[in-house]
């Protein structure tokens, strides 16, 4: 039984329930795939072999003792900010390069609840803030489509995991796209949830009104069954939604005729690849062909104002969000001089350019005299965005975008320039300002790398754009598509 | 330039409270952690949590968001039907998380004040707002024995705990009602049972603001702020001392500096901490970890109905009823000692304000007596029940027992317990009238003290005192005083 790391999540868990193979095997697999890619990838920065081989073994008595759960054996990359209890979380960051948590996250302790596998830790912007995975303490992660490439980001350590077949699955988060946007890059299926609908219990904050934890897979089906892994209620989290999380799996292999979709112009601009914009529109006309009514009219003329948003409120929440790293109680600390030398020095060591830069951004937008100009006025035009969504999907299921404007580009062609890394989020960004839930998969290649669309879905309904998604990935025929990296 | 005559009464001081409150809750504000720390080692109260791990959330403590809607109701603010909690950014190594969860423009109360009086005279002073927000962790100053260095250990118990900030109108106007204002307060607080309110263990904490203005002035002065007050005589000293120390300044032709002082308990003085030229900068902005605050009208008058008699209500009661204001105030002031004299006075069957001036002297007198020797035990630990006090004050009054002998029953029921008639039944206890008992009494105590009889009979009438005394002694208190001392002057005149 060879390269069972080729495997989407719900095909090894008809093999596991079939006994085709034991989830030993099949964490040996993926752990032999990473020792043979990792040097070129450099997609985690913790293994967790050790641990990984601890779980699948409980995971087969599980199979065993009939209490096996769809994530069951599963092999799951899942991203360094998602804390983890007794395992190092660095949130990509020197900050916490010894950091080892005494507690689990919801999510965390959710997979370990439904008996899955952690591989390790994956490699991601330091705190989030990044969108190529360029901007961590630990190095780059590589695109598998092309290591000399980057991955997206901010979760691009587990999307290249994803594509690389070193796991089955990721956990990934997304504040302003770090799921959907290397998703895209990476050529695999990344979904970012309504915000509210996974508990941020245990993950290290960045945008704290815009970060959700969402899965990354090779298809569909994969993200919708760990979404319902991972989704729900939790008291912890006081901005979790308290409804039940309906069954995500229950919308998929279901016709698509007669719903009603829409592409907003303001998506199409000048500043999309022309090989991205043809590859969706195909895939719009796919979608037409299976029955969907597509409207090319509609305008969303706030969508211009969402970037401007995000960079004033995302970054100050993350100013405070970060001010207890101070190297007093863990952590980095720089130490020797004042108390107040100790902190300056350790946040001025432990930080990155990216994260001070946001620092300074947020800090300055919420001092007094800026914040009525700055971060009240962001939030206002955040409700008039969020206003413009609603209205929309009065009238439509859901909106077809491209999810970058561009594919993977070369590591180090933006890091120079930060302001073009930031337009690489404009197409994701306006979902996360009205916390809608939004899925990007591969529509195709272009210049051999892959292309990410973009469904975004009205508040509370992932089942909608899983429905569509999971349609236009039957009919494009290319499930479970890894990079070809020998 | 010329002084203004009369500068005594030239100036007018204007003050400010602020107070934080530590509640009485079971758990801290937003984690589950015990808030009870008292005495507890040093970093054994903490979870991720309230040690502002990364990733970690708040959930709000219901139980503290009663008592702060109990508080404001208490205190006649209006309760907001939308609130929030926002983020004060501050960086602190007592700050476990960089920022302080509180609440800036829309706190949960707001527009309250209390009635309180002050040499004689009633005033009332406005509160601005209560608001809710979280205490910060303890920093202990050390120094190294072996290298003289000083270093600071951080124990988190008290972070996250729940406070109460309560912001008092720049009302009042001497140290006086300054004083008043934090009494009454206090008894507010601890008639709700909201919080202990105690300075001295620290759940009651107060910050003044002070500043003179040339009477009958509209403006305000530059206000000092001052702190690190530890007792209500503290904060009425720095208050007497600052006023003096401004109004030196102001009257030299000088001006005030905006700045916070510290009181310094040894010195007897305030001291310039730090100066305020610089306004702080605390990047407030919505907690967006917490949804807003909606107390509903149904929760909030759940809680009104829920509230006790206040204490300047039980003082207009008892005012009413004849008692001096001194009386009134001294058992209004705590739950325990009202509810008690109210009970007292409800037992015994006397018209109302009969019964409720001995149910004062009593509770004010023998019970508060107890307290004292008590470590101030609460007067609902009181051993005698209002009802079994009622029975042997009734027994005093109606004249079946003298009121030494009263006094010796209640020695007795504090004790062993026991009811007063049957303490007096049992040990024969009752009055003894003019009669053959008590005049055979006064015959032999005058034969047995032929000195004390003598000098009475030589005109030294203040000798009676000891013969009276001794037949209080052969009676064992009994006999009426009046009774004995006629037959005692009868039997020396004879």
């Amino acid at each position: 039984m060879s390269e069972l790391w080729r495997l989407s999540a719900h095909a090894a868990g008809e093999g596991l329930r079939a006994r085709e193979f034991t989830a030993v095997e099949l964490t040996e697999s993926v752990l032999a795939r990473v020792e043979a890619v990792e040097p070129r990838v450099n997609a985690y920065i913790t293994r967790m072999d050790g641990i990984a081989l601890e779980q699948a073994r409980e995971a087969d008595a599980r199979f065993a003792a009939g209490t096996a759960t769809p994530l069951t054996g599963i092999p799951f990359a899942v991203k360094d900010l998602i804390v983890t209890k007794g395992v190092r979380t660095t949130a990509g960051s020197r900050m916490l390069e010894n950091f080892i948590p005494p507690y689990d996250s919801h999510v965390a302790a959710q997979l370990k609840r439904a008996g899955a596998v952690m591989v390790g830790k994956a490699n991601m912007d330091e705190f989030a803030m990044g969108s190529s995975t360029e901007h961590s303490a630990f190095g780059p992660t590589a695109n598998p489509w092309d290591t000399g490439r980057v991955p997206g980001g901010s979760s691009g350590g587990s999307a290249a995991a994803v594509a690389a077949g070193e796991c089955l699955a990721a956990l990934g988060s997304d504040t302003g796209g770090s799921i959907r946007q290397p998703a895209a890059l990476c050529g695999v299926v990344g979904l970012d949830p309504t915000y509210g609908r996974v508990s941020r219990y245990g993950i290290v904050a960045f945008g704290s009104s815009l970060d959700q934890v969402g899965p990354i897979g090779r298809d569909v089906e994969d993200v919708a069954a760990i979404l319902d892994g991972i989704g729900g209620h939790d008291p912890r989290d006081s901005t979790s939604d308290p409804a039940p999380s309906p069954d995500m799996r229950h919308y998929l292999g279901r016709d698509v005729r007669g719903m009603r979709l829409a592409a907003p112009r303001e998506y199409f601009g000048d500043g999309i690849e022309p090989g991205v914009r043809a590859r969706v529109e195909e895939a719009l006309a796919r979608l037409e062909r299976l029955g969907c009514e597509v409207d090319t009219d509609l305008s969303l003329p706030m969508t211009e104002h969402a970037l401007a948003v995000y960079y004033l409120i995302a970054p100050s929440e993350a100013s405070s969000n970060l001010a207890r790293y101070d190297g007093v109680k863990y952590g980095l600390s720089a130490r020797g001089g004042s108390m107040w030398e100790n902190m300056e020095r350790t946040r001025a060591a432990g930080f990155g350019e990216e994260v001070k830069r946001r620092i300074m951004l947020g800090a300055y937008a919420l001092s007094a005299g800026y914040y009525d100009q700055f971060y009240l006025k962001a939030q206002r035009v955040r409700t008039l965005i969020a206003r413009e969504f609603r209205d929309a999907f009065a009238r439509y299921d859901a909106l077809v975008t491209p999810t970058a404007p561009t594919v993977a580009f070369p590591r180090g062609a933006k890091l120079d320039d930060p302001y073009a890394m930031y337009l690489n989020d404009a197409l994701t960004l306006p979902a996360s300002v009205a916390g809608l839930p939004a899925l990007s998969l591969p529509c195709g290649l272009s210049e051999g790398l892959p292309v990410g669309l973009q469904i975004i879905g009205d508040v509370g309904a992932e089942g909608a754009i899983l429905r569509i998604g999971h349609a236009l990935e039957r009919d494009l025929g290319q499930a479970n598509r890894l990079a070809p990296l020998p | 330039m010329t002084a203004p005559a009369e500068s005594e009464t030239a100036l007018e001081p204007v003050i400010g409270l602020e107070v934080h409150v530590q509640p009485i809750t079971r758990a801290k504000m937003f984690c589950g952690c015990s808030a009870d720390y008292a005495g507890a080692e040093p970093n054994t109260h903490v979870c991720p949590v309230c040690l502002g791990l990364p990733g970690v959330l708040p959930v709000v403590n219901e139980e503290a968001i009663r008592l702060i809607v109990r508080t404001g109701l208490a205190l006649n603010c209006g309760i907001a039907a939308f609130s929030k909690f926002d983020r004060k950014n501050y960086p602190y190594p007592d700050l476990m998380k960089g920022y302080q969860v509180s609440q800036y423009d829309l706190p949960l109360c707001s527009g309250g004040w209390l009635e309180a009086e002050a040499e004689g005279e009633p005033f009332r002073a406005g509160i601005t707002r209560v608001h809710m927000e979280e205490d910060t962790a303890r920093l202990l100053h050390r120094t190294d024995a072996a290298t003289g260095e000083g270093y600071s250990l951080i124990d988190v118990n008290r972070s996250g705990t729940p406070l109460m900030e309560i912001v008092g109108e720049p009302d009042l106007r001497s140290p006086e009602q300054a004083r008043a204002f934090l009494v009454e307060l206090r008894a507010i607080l601890r008639t709700i049972e909201a919080s202990r309110a105690n300075m001295e263990e620290g759940n009651f904490r107060c910050d003044a603001n002070v500043s003179l203005r040339p009477r009958g002035a509209e403006a305000l002065g530059v206000k000092v702020e001052i702190k690190n007050m530890n007792s209500f005589r503290a904060v009425h000293e720095a208050l007497r001392f600052e006023i003096g120390r401004q109004t030196a300044i102001l009257e030299g032709g000088g001006t005030i500096r905006q700045e916070t002082r510290g009181w310094d308990q040894q010195r007897r003085e305030t001291a310039a901490q730090r100066s305020k030229e610089e306004a702080d900068d605390y990047r407030y902005f919505p907690e967006p970890d917490l949804p807003p605050l909606a107390p509903g009208r149904a929760f909030v008058e759940e809680i009104r109905a829920g509230l006790p008699e206040l204490p300047a209500a039980r003082r207009r009661r008892y005012r009413a009823l004849g008692l001096s204001a001194f009386e009134a105030a001294t058992l209004a002031e705590a739950r325990d000692r009202s509810e008690f004299a109210d009970a007292v006075a409800a037992a015994l069957p006397f018209p109302p304000a009969r019964a409720a001036k001995l149910a004062a002297n009593w509770t004010l007198g023998e019970a508060a007596r107890w307290s004292n020797e008590h470590d101030g035990e609460r007067l609902d630990r009181f051993p005698l029940t209002p009802a079994a006090l009622a029975e042997l004050i009734a027994l005093a009054e109606d004249g079946t027992i003298t009121g030494q002998v009263a006094a010796g029953v209640f020695a007795r029921m504090v004790e062993e317990g026991g009811s007063a008639a049957g303490i007096v039944e049992r040990e024969g206890l009752a009055r003894v009238d003019a009669g053959d008992e008590l005049a055979a009494v006064v015959r032999r105590v005058v034969a047995e003290n032929g000195k004390a009889a003598a000098d009475y009979r030589a005109g030294k009438t203040a000798a009676i005192k000891r013969l009276l005394g001794g037949v209080m002694r052969e009676t064992r208190g009994r006999a009426d005083p009046n009774t004995a001392r006629e037959l005692l002057e009868r039997e020396l005149g004879a």
